[in-house]
């Protein structure tokens, strides 16, 4: 996108450049994102014992993180989405914190 | 500037931001909304975790596995549609909404089907549940351990677990495809391919959450303890 001569830079005053995220990158995030859903039904079925319920859930962070920065632009974002983004994942572990201390702290096996 | 440029905003790039930052914070309402139910699935998961198992091995794989796959491609034709409206192709553009809209149709008749074949299993919990196959699975050729019939009652737990979660679910891609044809409409028109993308652009933010809404209730709800011979 062309600048016209803006000396005072009241155009652009962040300095951003606008990012246009290729196709090809979504592409390769679609692939991996199938990839790890592959993965993740074929690990369900191997015994990995305590490790299951972690693996899959990794993998699905993992997935979820790629969705984030690719296919939301997040990578691409200024901080002020970015802490957005974290602050809502700070409030449900917040919340998930709290809650389970509440329950294993006085209520767990009590049902 | 562009015709939608409101007065209160100094540049085009502050007003894109601003509608992006408020639709990432209606995001983290829902983040918090479907969080509640995730963490009732997390406790009622630990203590009743062989109703879980047991509940969680009626669910099929395969569908669910498909479904993901089939979510995760209209989240990336939803993507593409945004870069389609970023370089003002409308053509395209309208063949990704389309084609976003077409895969969360297929997800949600898929995931009708999963519900019906719970109807028909006395799955759904209320006046229509039956415990029978979780006391006694080999009766009705269930390869499962017997659960006691305290522990089967809780597999009522997991399914209205299952049904909430789903069906929240379900009701926001519902939500989100009538967007979708309104857009679509709209795009039709031209209104999105001249530089004006924040509209596609913040509802496929919406549209990638509820993606990862599914991303993580897929292994939680289908893959409990699937080992063979568990």
């Amino acid at each position: 996108m062309t600048q016209t001569h803006d000396p005072s830079n009241v155009t652009n005053p962040e300095h951003s450049v606008h990012h246009v995220v290729p196709p090809s990158t979504y592409l390769m995030v679609f692939g991996t994102l199938l990839l790890f859903t592959a993965l993740t039904v074929v690990a369900a079925y191997v015994d990995l014992g305590i490790l299951n319920p972690v693996v899959a859930l990794g993998i699905a962070s993992f997935k979820a993180v790629i969705v984030i920065l690719f296919f939301m632009h997040v990578k691409y974002q200024s901080g002020l989405i970015r802490m957005t983004v974290a602050c809502g994942f700070f409030a449900f572990l917040v919340m998930t914190t709290l809650s389970l201390s509440d329950y294993m702290s006085r209520a767990w096996g009590l049902w | 500037m562009l015709p939608q440029h409101l007065h209160h905003f100094e540049t085009e790039r502050q007003q894109r931001e601003a509608g992006t930052f408020g639709m990432w914070i209606f995001l983290l309402t829902e983040i918090m909304f479907f969080g509640a139910m995730f963490l009732a699935y997390l406790v009622y998961r630990n203590w009743y975790y062989d109703a879980f198992v047991v509940g969680s091995n009626q669910l099929s794989i395969p569908l669910g596995a498909t479904n993901t796959a089939i979510l995760i491609t209209s989240g990336f034709f939803m993507a593409m549609a945004v870069w389609a409206s970023e370089v003002r192709k409308k053509g395209l553009l309208l063949l990704f909404l389309v084609l976003t809209t077409f895969f969360g149709l297929i997800f949600l008749g898929i995931k009708s089907d999963e519900y019906h074949e719970k109807w028909e299993h006395h799955h759904i919990p209320g006046q229509n549940f039956s415990v029978a196959e979780f006391v006694n699975p080999h009766a009705y050729g269930l390869n499962e351990k017997p659960l006691a019939p305290d522990m089967a009652q809780k597999t009522q737990v997991f399914f209205s677990l299952y049904f909430c979660l789903t069906g929240v679910h379900a009701l926001h891609m519902l939500i989100g495809i009538g967007i979708l044809f309104w857009l679509m409409w709209r795009a039709r028109k031209g209104d999105f391919t001249e530089g004006y993308v924040a509209p596609i652009e913040n509802f496929a933010l919406y549209w990638h959450f509820v993606d990862i809404v599914w991303l993580f209730l897929f292994p939680l709800l289908y893959l409990i303890n699937r080992h063979p011979g568990a």
